[in-house]
Parts: structure tokens; C-alpha cells; sequence
């Protein structure tokens, strides 16, 4: 008998497919089920010049600090908890170095789902009346209603734009081997979104087990994501730390870290030769000394 | 208890609470500790029927005290809190870095918007917000710098944005402002910011000193409430035992 499709990937390999000059969308929400996993892989590559879609945090700001970003297009960039604030994404808009395209959260979700149901555009209300077109340029236009008000007006909205992705990377609490998915925290955010609006559908999940047992672990409605949306998974465990997934939560300890190591060169180079220097696996091992130590401190 | 006892956090939470009177079944969403207690007061005493929530995806079915965990009555995940938003059932209180006379408000950045000189958020939900349903402004820390005479990055929508030719902007309700100050509206002349109160021992000349731009109405702005014995009990005892008030509020 024919056997369905084993799309098991190592992390590498899952990105080896993404270019510069993509654009890519990443899953998750601020600093929550965020695909690290994946976005470290993408740190391995020589990719440049991406342009990042999605309701962002430490996700881009890792991008950025290996100057793969050219282009932005968020709602938000944020951490979460304190300090709140991306410093790699603070650090590229204050020396313009990345172009951004920023907009209501609102109109990210819009622009998700124009592109998953191939139209060209959706109307939103949000955006208008602030700062948001001088971001665009003249890349984001209005439109006019065809359908009279009933006063008899014509109401005008912003026509945002189908946000179509290369390739979106989302990271999911449990999975099979086909891209059958679910997620066991509380929040789905816009993963299934970014998957359908995307050319290459990259899938990683804390544990891969078989399909039996993926549906009997979670009530089916926690199944967002099938395998006719996914085109690679791949297991990494703890994959979405520094963020929080729902098997795990924040590493706070470590967040603040990361922005704190952000604010000085020399503080970043060690931060980037004991943690982004080798794989994932070297990753999660200089992670777990990091938490030991401050156990130690604290001890 | 006499009326010394009433702390200037504790006018803020009576403040922040008449917000949502007469809002009805809408989600309630505060961005911060006073609005939130605010919210509370307001579901225990005038108004049952508010919805609120644990501050990520679950309605809570009781009031529990901030930071507490509660019974839970419903879902509502940010994808779905974006179809409330459209919908206008939803009144926000959020921050802001800087808000001037019309109500346009800034979370965003400060300076140029392809190089500004400080990074924060980004607009988030801030033009969503405005255009759609109620949205009132909690200020911790009333300064001229908060309240600008422009902002730099237009999140929230002020008044004079509306374009009057465009239905779209039809649902546009800058509510209130609540400061460590005072309480303000958008009635003043050409839908500016009016003094609807300050709070006592505040007084028109420290509200003018920390004001980028002329407030109507401020020299004859009375007292802002005082809170009841019953109010002073909920905020204290029941949704804020841990004073986290204080935190955002000198006295």
C-alpha cells in the first residue's frame, strides 16, 4: 500500500529552501510560541536582504542582529515583559537601517488572510486617519465602497494588501510526521494564517509522535494545523525558547539577557559566540548551563 | 474613615471606573494597573454586565484581584479579540507617550518615522482602536511631554483626523482621559480637550505647567468624585489588597 508522506526534517534542511530576497513570515505572537528554533537555523545560512511579516518580537530582532533584515512588516515588535523592547529592532529603525512597513495589528491579520484566500487585497477601517500610509509609501492604497452608505455616502477604507509569503515558519507544541499539528497553550495566534498564505510551509513542534497519539493528547479543536498546510516538520524540543510555548514558559532570566547582551558590542559577541556559534543542539546545551549558573547565583 | 484617607490612586480608580458607566455587555480592555482596577470597580458596582478578561485569551466569569487568577466564562484569542474590535463591542484604555489636544495618541516611536531617535512598539492596535469603538487614555504621570502639542507617529486617531466626507470614520470615539491630574473629555472647541475634573489638591496652574497646549474648561473644572465608603472597601479589599495602585500613582 501507498504510505502517506514522511515530511520529518532536520531544522537545516527545512530552511535550506528560503533565499535573499524572500519574504517570510513568522509565527507566534510578540515573545510567545515564536518559531526560535527555525529562526536560529535561518542564523546558520548566508540568506540576506528578507523581508519579515507577522506580529513580531526577539524573532526579528535575532534576524536583524545578523543583518539578514531589509524590510519589516509588523503591528508591533515587542518582548512581552520587561524590558519590552526589541533593542535589535530599536537599534535598526533609530540608524535606518531597515525599511518598515508598519501598521495596525489589525490590518497584519487582513493582509494574512487576503493572501490565504488568493484576493488581492481586504478593506479595514483601522490605519486610516493615522500615521500608518506615511510608512507605505505608495504601496498601501484606499478604496471606495461600491455599496452606497445608507445616507447615501461613499465610505472609504484602506485596501490592504494580500501579505503573500515564500515561505512562513511557525512553531507548534506537538505534531506527526505528516504536518498534522496542535497547539496546547490557550492563544492559536495567526500560525494557520501564515501557513496557508505561504509558497513553502515550515512546520517545527517540541515532539513529533504518531497521529494516534497526537489526536488522543489534545482536544481536536487544538488541531489547527493539517499536513495539506505543511510542507516540512521538524522536531526541536524547547524550540521556541526564549519564548514561551505550551509546554513551557518564558525564560524570562534569559529574554533579559538577550536585550541586556544586545546593548554592547563586545557583551553581543559573547552572546553570539555561546549561543549562535554552533546547532540548535549546542543551543539548548549552552542554555541549560546558562540556567544552572543562575541557579547557582541565586543559591 | 474620613475623606484625608482617600489616597490620589484611589480617585484614579473611581476616575478610570466612571469610564465604563453606562458601557454595558462590551469588552472592557485596560492596558494598566489603575484602568484595570477601574474596569473591576465598575463590573462590581454600576456595571454587571462588562466583560473582562485574565489580559491574554479567557473572559473571566467572576472578579477576581488583580493578578489573581478567576473562574473562566469564555475565549476570546487575539485573533478573535481583532473581529470584537471591528465590531465596536470593545471600550480600550490604553497608554500613551505622548497624546495632544485632539487625542491623536503616539505609542510608536518619537522622531522621524524612517529614523526615529527612540523605538518603541510600533502603532499595535492603536488606529484600530480609535476608529472603531470607544477609547479613553490612562496617564500615570501627567507631563508636558506626554501631553504634546503634536505627536510624531499618530497611533490612536484624534479628532481632527476625521474626515467628515467619510463614513469610515463614523465610529470614532476618543471617550476620556484620566491623569494622575484629572479627568478630561474631547468637548472643548473644535473637539479639544476639556477639563471635566481635577483631582482634589491638583489645581489649574499644576495642570497648565504640565500641559504642552490650552485645555478648555480648566480654571472652572470642580473635584473629581470622591469615591463611596462601599468603593474605597472594593478597591482595598477586594480587587487591589496588594496596593498595586501606589506603584502607578505617587500620593
Amino acid at each position: 500500500m501507498a504510505q502517506m508522506r514522511d515530511k520529518r526534517r532536520s531544522l537545516d534542511e527545512a530552511v535550506a529552501g528560503i533565499e535573499s530576497g524572500m519574504t517570510i513570515g513568522l509565527g507566534g505572537w510578540g515573545s510567545r510560541r515564536k518559531p526560535m528554533a527555525l529562526v536560529r537555523a535561518l542564523l546558520r545560512t548566508d540568506v540576506t536582504d528578507l523581508t519579515v511579516v507577522g506580529f513580531l518580537g526577539p524573532d526579528l530582532g535575532l534576524l536583524i542582529s545578523a543583518g539578514k533584515v531589509k524590510r519589516a512588516y509588523y503591528g508591533f515588535v515587542s518582548l512581552d515583559s520587561k524590558p519590552f523592547y526589541d533593542p535589535w529592532f530599536a537599534k535598526a529603525r533609530t540608524e535606518g537601517t531597515i525599511e518598515s512597513r508598519e501598521m495596525d495589528e489589525g490590518m497584519v491579520k487582513a493582509g494574512l488572510q487576503a493572501a490565504a484566500a488568493r484576493l488581492p487585497f481586504m478593506p479595514i477601517r483601522a490605519g486610516l486617519g493615522s500615521s500608518v500610509p506615511e510608512f507605505w509609501g505608495e504601496e498601501l492604497k484606499t478604496v471606495e465602497s461600491p455599496y452606497p452608505a445608507a445616507d447615501g455616502r461613499t465610505e472609504t477604507l484602506l485596501a490592504m494588501p494580500a501579505l503573500e509569503l515564500d515561505a512562513a515558519l511557525v512553531h507548534l507544541d506537538i505534531a506527526d510526521e505528516h504536518g498534522n499539528a496542535a497547539y496546547t497553550g490557550v492563544d492559536p495566534y495567526f500560525d494557520d494564517l501564515h501557513l496557508m498564505s505561504a509558497r513553502q510551509r515550515i512546520l517545527s513542534a517540541d515532539t513529533i509522535v504518531s497521529t494516534e497519539e497526537l489526536v488522543d493528547s489534545v482536544p481536536q479543536q487544538a488541531l489547527l494545523v493539517n499536513r495539506m498546510m505543511v510542507d516540512t516538520v521538524s522536531e526541536a524540543a524547547n524550540g521556541a525558547h526564549f519564548t514561551f510555548a505550551g509546554g513551557y514558559g518564558r525564560d524570562e532570566a534569559f529574554q533579559r539577557h538577550y536585550a541586556a547582551s544586545a546593548k554592547d558590542p563586545e557583551a553581543w559577541k559573547t552572546f553570539a559566540e555561546t549561543y549562535l556559534s554552533g546547532d540548535e543542539a549546542d543551543y539548548q546545551a549552552a542554555v541549560a548551563r546558562f540556567t544552572q549558573e543562575q541557579k547557582e547565583q541565586q543559591a | 474613615m474620613t475623606d484625608n484617607d482617600v489616597t490620589r490612586a484611589e480617585y484614579c480608580a473611581v476616575a478610570c471606573a466612571e469610564m465604563f458607566s453606562g458601557a454595558g455587555e462590551i469588552m472592557a480592555s485596560p492596558m494598566a494597573t489603575l484602568p484595570s482596577i477601574g474596569a473591576r470597580l465598575a463590573r462590581l458596582t454600576s456595571e454587571p454586565d462588562l466583560l473582562i478578561t485574565d489580559g491574554n485569551a479567557l473572559i473571566l466569569a467572576d472578579t477576581p484581584a488583580l493578578g489573581r487568577p478567576g473562574k473562566v466564562e469564555g475565549w476570546l484569542p487575539f485573533s478573535k479579540v481583532f473581529d470584537v474590535v471591528a465590531s465596536g463591542r470593545r471600550h480600550v484604555v490604553m497608554g500613551a507617550n505622548q497624546l495632544d489636544k485632539y487625542g491623536n495618541q503616539n505609542i510608536s516611536a518619537f522622531g522621524p518615522l524612517d529614523k526615529p531617535t527612540r523605538q518603541m512598539f510600533g502603532v499595535r492596535g492603536g488606529p484600530g482602536n480609535a476608529i472603531n469603538h470607544a477609547t479613553s487614555y490612562w496617564v500615570g504621570k501627567h507631563s508636558a511631554r506626554v501631553f504634546s502639542e503634536q505627536v510624531d507617529v499618530v497611533c490612536g486617531v484624534g479628532y481632527d483626523k476625521a474626515d467628515p466626507d467619510n463614513p469610515a470614520y463614523r465610529f470614532l470615539n476618543n471617550y476620556r482621559v484620566v491623569s494622575n491630574l484629572g479627568v478630561f473629555d474631547y468637548s472643548g472647541p473644535g473637539r479639544t480637550m476639556h477639563a471635566l475634573s481635577l483631582h482634589p489638591g491638583v489645581t489649574a496652574e499644576q495642570v497648565r505647567e504640565n500641559t504642552s497646549f490650552e485645555i478648555d474648561g480648566l480654571d472652572a473644572a470642580g473635584p473629581t468624585r470622591e469615591p463611596s465608603a462601599e468603593e474605597l472597601r472594593l478597591i482595598r479589599e477586594v480587587i487591589d489588597p496588594k496596593s498595586l495602585r501606589d506603584r502607578e500613582v505617587a500620593q
